[in-house]
């Protein structure tokens, strides 16, 4: 094993037997350096030595500079969240936390210099030990993916395990989970674990837990208070409410999406409010028409999925040979996330309609994610529809994608998928939008300025 | 209770004021003292992101963020001590931010943006001037701050060079060098505006702006030599004309240390000025800790007596004439007593001027049990505190303490006080190993008080956010082209053309000095120590604008060629002195830059920056704005705020 270290700078640690983890001097045209040698990042060029020195500060020498390395001892770092046997209270609900990735818990990677994840349950209660305050938890590691990488695979076995968990009689149940496509993963859960008796709460974070301000320690600690206490029976992701400490929000998982590349109040509910507000004090709901907690095990799991399906994210100009390909490949699904109130341009109709005469399932939703598709206004939207493409109300285009692999996967029947795309299963289509449900407030504006002063962002 | 009578002279070691020491004293005890220099540099944006440097306001805000500090594992798999202790605190920290000096990035929102080239470039001439190693590829660190100072929890930093040394002459040791153990470039850190209690508010306009961070060796051994290498070094880096001047824009730590005692950190030392007290003090300081664990040692006492067995004596104190303790027990506050057995006589020993050893832990409850409000510890031995003699029979008995066992008190909320009760027996087991390690802060007083325990190398992990930067050697070369001639080559210089001593330690510091060198090895005949003064003294040094400077040199020729003698240069009115050739093009560029550096944006005189800018900015903004306001809005931006 290299770790990570190429030719030539392989070739210098080798003439002078100097492996990763030696305590080395090694002389350089610029003078003496002492330290330990690192692995090195593999995506890191071949030309530089890696060491960290007593101060601790890492520093790269380049191989041809090097004139002797003396090798005094070795050194190499155990990595290791403290373990500690998670205490066992009778009193308290039973929790499950089911692992499928994420940056929840993290540990370094040497080679990629990047975070991996990390996960036991006496690792996480050597880290965030107010876990144990709450709950009784046990977890599972089912997946060790990073969620751009979570596919049907991953969709039916997390949805299996959570039938297993609630077949058990657990108080509650919390999935962490990566958080770029967290919101596609509750999406699908929500229609594949239907009616179910406790809450569902998945949960990641936006900085991971190997920094001093990480995010994920309150989620985690939201979430399982979620799982352990909440009355909310549905799929929810539990994330920051504002970027500071303050609380998490609970969002339906049907009606929530990541909005930001980094903010930690990236996760919003759109078209709607959230569910509930949870803290140290306890869930707070904003609302009263969720579904409430039950004793039975009346739940319904329905695991199927079809990933011949598609979002064409429409842009002006959008030649037809883009769904032709979908056609041509065997695609059984379509979801276009059209412009303005769901529309696209006139040269894509010939293909749209060849699709349609083909039985391939095409869905009209809106790239503004907020609002519904309304396709009677403009006689645009009215030629679309003619084409056999189907407004899919308000819900949004990943959602819309998630739930038409879902149908696909249940039947072959085109009328049968549009049935099932249009009833309202898990909140992904509302009958209203409350005028709430739009806020987003603009920087700039006196008041809103304001009322940023006074309240914690 | 009664006094216990203390003879041992380890208990009644002198504790003068700084000045009453002599250099003998101080090698006596061992001394050393190293420094490690911040510096901010004089670029336009920050280190890690693309908002302005330097843009300072300190009464305005626009939004504030909540957020609290968590530990974490170092990239050896442990915990860093003070990450631990900071987690203890549990702090609330706010920060305040404003629109125009604070991004995402700096909220901890986003990730960072690319190391600004322009401070990279600053840092590694100031490493090629003080001869360190520079590495060849920088790795960006992440230097663990859990009290909040940084909303990330971490300061991004990196070497740039390790192992160079600077002269330091002395009489008795012309040859003598001060080692630099290594030159950093780092992000600043927020500005502290409160902290009480369990709530810390940082102001955020400071954070991120780029800045250096020098090391020295412990080659000091007297406080007033730490304080002329501070010095030393700041006039170096600010010949370069690469760093910010002014008030806050260098901050110094001091480590000191004597024979037996600890590397002790104080941290952010404003001033260079307050460095000899400190140091005579956390010298004072540690000689007493270092006496008192081996009084404890003979005493026989061991760290298994010294377990927290603290008792709950609100009951006792109800009514108690002592009357901030009643106060507090009214307004809710829990009251617990610890006993130090083995301690007798030792509380009221003085460490540091005017100060006693109960301050230490006093001072660990303030921090770290956030009871901050002071007094936040009464002793047994203390007199006149107004709890009676029978109060203290009642709680010795109840906790079966010896007659002369000194017995602390606690008051505050219930997990307040319970994290002080633990946190002063840490200090009394500590106490019999002699000085622990601990970063300390700089009172106004010249004493130290603790900040926090000292961090260690646990404390760094690589930046996974940033990829390595290798350094390209033709870098390295462009930079140091227009490095300034070092102060120690400026005064061998000087001293060989018999400049006094006086003028040659002001030249070596003086952007003059390139056009006196010029000068010199233009008109040899010349006396140079007539030049130096002509530059620095006469109505030249005045000089604010080329022509002047330049009629000046041309009157310098006329004293070369012997037209004139110097001493008559004086009487001559401009309209009288005879007209000289046009000085060379070297020395018109050499007087131009000096006019600059002096007078210029760049200067290193904040009066005389706050002068440029306002010769720059009022008569366009006359009428516009009130002259008093546009004044106090430049002094702001160009000094920045006091702190």
């Amino acid at each position: 094993m290299n770790d990570g270290y190429r030719s030539p700078t392989l070739d210098v640690l080798q003439r002078f037997d100097a492996a990763v983890w030696s305590e080395v001097t090694v002389e350089t045209e610029h003078g003496d350096f002492e330290g330990l040698i690192l692995p090195r990042s593999e995506t890191a060029d071949a030309n530089h030595l890696v060491l960290k020195l007593a101060t601790g500060y890492n520093v790269g020498l380049r191989y041809d500079s090097i004139r002797n390395i003396a090798v005094h001892g070795h050194k190499q770092a155990h990595y290791q969240i403290p373990a500690k046997q998670f205490p066992s209270d009778p009193q308290k609900p039973r929790v499950k936390l089911i692992g499928t990735g994420g940056t929840i818990a993290s540990r370094l990677d040497y080679r990629t210099g990047a975070v991996i994840p990390a996960f036991s349950p006496s690792e996480l209660y050597g880290s965030v030990p107010e876990l144990a305050d709450i709950c009784n938890l046990e977890t599972e590691k089912i997946y060790g993916v990073f969620s751009e990488n979570m596919g049907p695979e991953q969709w039916i076995g997390t949805a299996r395990a959570i039938a297993r968990e609630i077949e058990k009689g657990v108080s509650g149940i919390v999935i962490g989970h990566g958080t770029d496509t967290m919101h596609h993963t509750a999406a699908v859960l929500s229609f594949m674990v239907q009616n179910p008796p406790c809450p569902i709460v998945m949960v990641g974070s936006q900085r991971s837990s190997d920094r001093p301000s990480s995010d994920a320690a309150m989620n985690l600690i939201n979430a399982t208070r979620t799982a352990a206490t909440s009355d909310i029976a549905e799929v929810m992701v539990c994330m920051f409410g504002p970027t500071s400490d303050q609380y998490g929000l609970l969002h339906r998982g049907t009606r929530v999406r990541k909005m930001h590349s980094s903010y930690r109040s990236t996760f919003r509910t759109i078209g709607d409010i959230p569910l509930a507000k949870v803290d140290a004090t306890g869930v707070t709901p904003f609302r009263q028409d969720y579904r409430h907690r039950r004793n039975d095990k009346q739940f319904k799991l329905v695991d199927s999925f079809d990933d011949r399906v598609a979002i064409v994210y429409y842009y002006p100009s959008m030649k037809p040979d883009i769904i032709d390909a979908l056609v041509d490949n065997g695609y059984r699904g379509i979801v276009i996330a059209g412009t303005g109130l769901g529309h696209v341009n006139k040269p894509l109709y010939p293909a749209l309609k060849r699709a349609c005469e083909k039985g391939i399932a095409v869905f009209m939703t809106v790239q503004t994610l907020w609002g519904y598709v309304q396709m009677y206004v403009y006689e645009t939207g009215r030629e679309i529809m003619e084409l056999g493409v189907v407004p899919a109300a308000n819900m949004l285009p990943e959602v819309a994608y998630m739930k038409l692999g879902w149908a696909l996967g249940q039947t072959d029947d085109v009328e049968e998928v549009k049935r099932i795309m249009l009833t309202p299963i898990a909140g992904e289509i509302t009958p209203r939008e409350p005028h709430n449900g739009y806020l987003i407030l603009q920087g700039g504006i006196p008041e809103v300025e304001e009322f940023i002063t006074r309240h914690w962002k | 209770m009664q006094q216990p009578h203390i003879e041992d002279p380890r208990l009644n070691l002198p504790v003068p004021e700084y000045g009453a020491f002599s250099d003998d004293d101080y090698r006596a005890l061992g001394l050393k003292v190293g420094l490690e220099i911040h510096q901010q540099l004089l670029t336009r944006r920050k280190l890690f992101c693309r908002c302005p440097a330097g843009l300072y306001d300190c009464h305005h805000h626009d939004a504030e963020i909540l957020r609290h500090m968590r530990p974490t594992l170092s990239e050896m798999g442990e915990y860093d001590g003070t990450a631990l202790m900071e987690f203890k605190t549990k702090k609330q920290i706010i920060y305040q931010l404003k629109s125009e000096s604070v991004c995402t990035y700096e909220m901890d929102d986003a990730p960072p943006f690319e190391l600004d080239p322009e401070a990279l470039d600053c840092a590694l001439a100031i490493a090629r001037l003080l001869n360190l190693k520079c590495v060849d590829e920088l790795h960006i660190a992440r230097k663990q701050y859990l009290d909040g100072s940084i909303p990330t929890g971490f300061q991004r930093t990196t070497i740039v060079g390790i192992d160079g040394e600077i002269p330091f002459a002395t009489e008795s040791d012309p040859d003598r060098k001060i080692h630099i153990r290594q030159l950093g470039l780092e992000e600043d850190s927020c500005r502290e505006v409160s902290d009480h209690g369990h709530t810390r508010v940082y102001r955020t306009d400071r954070l991120g702006m780029p800045l250096i961070e020098t090391v020295t060796g412990p080659n000091m051994h007297t406080p007033e030599e730490a304080a002329a290498v501070a010095n030393q070094l700041r006039y170096l880096v600010r010949l370069t004309h690469l760093v910010r001047t002014g008030a806050g824009a260098a901050r110094q730590d001091v480590n000191v240390s004597i024979t037996g005692g600890t590397r002790i950190e104080i941290k952010g030392v404003p001033s260079i000025k307050a460095i000899p007290r400190l140091v005579h003090s956390e010298a004072l300081r540690q000689r007493t800790l270092l006496a008192l664990a081996e009084v404890l040692r003979e005493r026989g006492v061991t760290e298994d007596q010294l377990k927290d067995r603290s008792q709950n004596v609100t009951s006792i104190l109800r009514n108690t004439d002592c009357l901030f303790i009643r106060q507090a027990i009214l307004q809710g506050a829990q009251v617990k007593a610890i006993a130090l057995p083995g301690f007798d006589g030792l509380l009221e020993v003085k460490t540091q001027p005017h100060t006693l050893f109960l301050k230490e832990f006093s001072d660990r409850i303030r921090v770290i049990a956030c009871i901050d409000t002071l007094p936040n510890v009464i002793a047994s031995t203390t007199l006149g505190s107004g709890i009676s003699s029978a109060e203290w029979s009642k709680i010795a008995h109840l906790m079966q303490a010896g007659a002369h066992t000194p017995i602390l008190l606690v008051w505050g909320r219930a997990e307040d006080v319970e994290t002080a009760c633990k946190e002063v027996m840490i200090r009394a087991r500590e106490a019999l190993k002699g000085v622990p390690e601990e970063t300390r802060q700089a009172l106004k007083d010249g004493t130290t008080g603790f900040e926090r325990i000292l961090p260690g190398p646990e404390r760094m992990y690589p930046d996974t956010d940033l990829p390595p930067i290798a350094i390209d050697p033709a870098r390295i070369k462009r930079v140091t082209e227009n490095l300034p001639t070092p102060p120690w080559e400026r005064m061998r210089y000087a001293r060989e053309h018999h400049v006094t001593e006086n003028l040659a330690e002001r030249l070596s510091r003086s952007p003059a000095f390139d056009l006196f060198r010029a000068l010199c090895d233009q008109f040899p005949s010349l006396s140079a120590t007539k030049i130096a003064s002509l530059l620095l003294d006469r109505p030249c040094s005045g000089a604010r604008d080329l022509d002047h400077l330049i009629l000046w040199v041309g009157r310098l020729q006329r004293v070369a060629l012997g037209e004139i003698h110097f001493e008559a240069l004086w009487q001559f009115s401009d309209a009288e002195c005879p007209k000289a050739e046009q000085p060379s093009n070297e020395i018109i560029a050499l007087s131009r830059q000096m006019i600059a550096h002096r007078f210029g944006p760049n200067s290193a005189d904040p009066e005389a920056r706050m002068r440029y800018w306002m010769g720059e900015l009022m008569p366009q903004n006359r009428g516009k704005y009130e002259g008093r306001a546009m004044a106090e809005a430049i002094r702001t931006a160009v000094l920045g705020d006091a702190q």
